[in-house]
């Protein structure tokens, strides 16, 4: 009755620990994928005002022309990206629509895609529901889960990939790029035939340096989708708001899709969405909070013995359990079990990262604190 | 404002150890800097927020008493908003532009002891010409912080 394409996806060996985790009141959660606060009063506010103003209809396919304008606008003003709104930006329904509208317009059956793991559990399984093959280009602790740019390059002229997802700030290991890394990485890319899908949707929460867009490097505009959105930056994940911008032909590929599967985002969301590049100003705070967390929480899982690369962005980190030599699977129900922390097994992100765990701060100080004291508890018990 | 009065705003029991951590400088300098702030009165006084509405016993009365008075020449409002603030019944005192001068809030621990401080303390002082007393009905907000129930965690606990 069902297709192979979707028979052939594999279940997700950790489904059955996250219904465990759901089934517990009472836990400390630091497995949360989304922020922990609430999208700013002024985008709450606009959107209430939008449905009592009666938007309640089909917008363009490609998206309100207003929401697309200050896209636009937006880009330039921060990164210097020149995009038209006219036909290089297209609306999506959060970047998870945009990738799989990008991975369908672009591939063909048998179509390789490289995805740089650890990865985000969403990309291997569209390319593969979309029949193309995924070539994994695994990033290690070492290198402070970096592409590393002669893997990258050997992989591509091996594998001749059609495209390559790259995902920064990343999730799951909240790694980023430096403006002269990026230019490393792009100097192997430009070479190869191969389209780069760039999913930046954790590009506004960033600690160090500014976030640079893949696509902003000197000659990267026409082979860069860039996918990003609001559920992060403006937590507003729920709005289920995105957009894409690319090349015209791609961004007329990707429409012709959207047009047919979703006719459109929703219009309350794209009239919020629109507000929200006009108030920076919460974003930024929120940032700050997580950088506050991001500076406990590291530094004390380095100090109980989790050994974890300082990210940069986002708001996760990826321990390693290698003193413990533990499977992140075991370790995660045992400690949900005997401590009541919830984390997120590494397995999840990539067969080889077993022996690491994600990290979620976007949870209150005080959460995380005591999350670190039970930790700690159960790394003693486990050790003696 | 300073990174560790922001933190000591929200949280005026968090431990030197983990202040210091936050704002990255070390123990001796985190006490250095609230001691300062202290002396300085920048630092006015730690409290506890506790929502009374809560409690098993009798809670407390509180009133918003609107003031109109006659400044005196010179020293304008202060010498009578001394007068005022000093009745340990008088919670918090502000002055404030519009159509009244000062307003306090008064805690008693019944409508009658309240209502005794307004007319044998506050209304018989010669400056004072009026007052209106509004009795607090329900607590929603105080200091930030939100007394009534609300639904804490909307997130799935667990997510990608």
């Amino acid at each position: 009755m069902i297709s192979k394409r979707v028979e052939k996806i594999p279940p997700s060996g950790i489904r059955e620990f996250f219904d465990l985790v759901l089934s517990k009141p009472n836990i400390i959660s630091l497995g949360v994928g989304e922020p922990d606060f609430i999208a700013p009063w002024r985008v709450r506010e606009r959107a209430i005002t939008a449905l009592e103003e009666g938007f309640t209809s089909y917008t363009s396919n490609k998206g309100l022309k207003i929401l697309r304008r200050t896209i636009a606008s937006y880009l330039k003003k921060k990164y210097g990206l020149s995009y038209n709104p006219e036909n290089e930006i297209l609306i999506t329904v959060g970047v998870s629509q945009g990738l799989d509208l990008a991975l369908r317009t672009i591939i063909d059956p048998q179509d390789k895609v490289v995805v740089v793991s650890p990865h985000y559990v969403a990309y291997p399984a569209l390319v593969e529901l979309n029949l193309g093959k995924v070539v994994f280009l695994e990033t290690t602790s070492q290198e402070g889960f970096k592409v590393n740019s002669k893997e990258l390059h050997r992989i591509l002229k091996k594998e001749k990939p059609k495209a390559i997802i790259l995902n920064y700030p990343s999730n799951p290991t909240g790694v980023t790029y430096s403006k002269e890394e990026l230019k490393k990485i792009w100097s192997v890319l430009s070479k190869e035939d191969v389209v780069v899908i760039s999913d930046e949707i954790y590009g506004e929460i960033v600690y160090r340096e500014p976030h640079i867009p893949l696509a902003s490097l000197k000659g990267a505009k026409s082979k860069v989708i860039l996918l990003n959105g609001f559920s992060k930056g403006w937590a507003m994940t729920e709005f289920r708001i995105g957009y894409a911008c690319g090349p015209k032909k791609i961004i007329e590929g990707m429409t012709k899709i959207h047009s047919f599967n979703m006719l459109c985002a929703p219009i309350i969301s794209q009239i919020a969405g629109d507000e929200a590049l006009k108030c920076r100003g919460e974003v930024d705070a929120m940032v700050k909070e997580y950088r506050r967390r991001r500076d406990f929480i590291v530094k004390e899982l380095n100090r109980i013995g989790l050994a974890t690369v300082k990210p940069e962005g986002a708001f996760y980190c990826f321990p390693s359990l290698k003193k413990y030599k533990m499977d992140s699977l075991e370790f995660a129900k045992r400690l949900l079990l005997e401590e009541k922390v919830a984390v997120v097994p590494g397995k999840a992100f990539g067969a080889s990262y077993q022996g690491f765990i994600r990290i979620s701060y976007a949870n209150s100080l005080e959460n995380l604190k005591e999350a670190i004291i039970r930790i700690e508890r159960f790394l003693k018990n486990c050790g003696s | 404002m300073d990174e560790i009065l922001e933190i000591l705003e929200e949280n005026a029991r968090i431990s030197i150890e983990d202040l210091a951590r936050l704002v990255k400088k070390s123990k001796r300098e985190v006490e250095e800097a609230i001691k300062k702030y202290e002396k300085k009165g920048i630092i006015a006084k730690y409290k506890t927020i506790i929502n009374k509405g809560r409690l098993k016993e009798e809670t407390p009365v509180v009133a918003l008493i609107e003031v109109r008075v006659t400044p005196q020449k010179d020293v304008g409002f202060d010498n009578i908003a001394q007068r005022i603030y000093r009745f340990s019944e008088v919670k918090s005192c502000y002055l404030l532009s519009g159509t009244y001068d000062l307003l306090l809030v008064v805690e008693g621990k019944d409508i009658q002891t309240v209502a005794r401080f307004v007319s044998e303390k506050l209304a018989p002082l010669s400056s004072v010409k009026g007052t209106t007393t509004h009795f607090m009905l329900k607590k929603y907000k105080e200091d930030g912080v939100i007394f009534v129930k609300e639904e804490k965690n909307k997130r799935l606990t667990i997510t990608y």
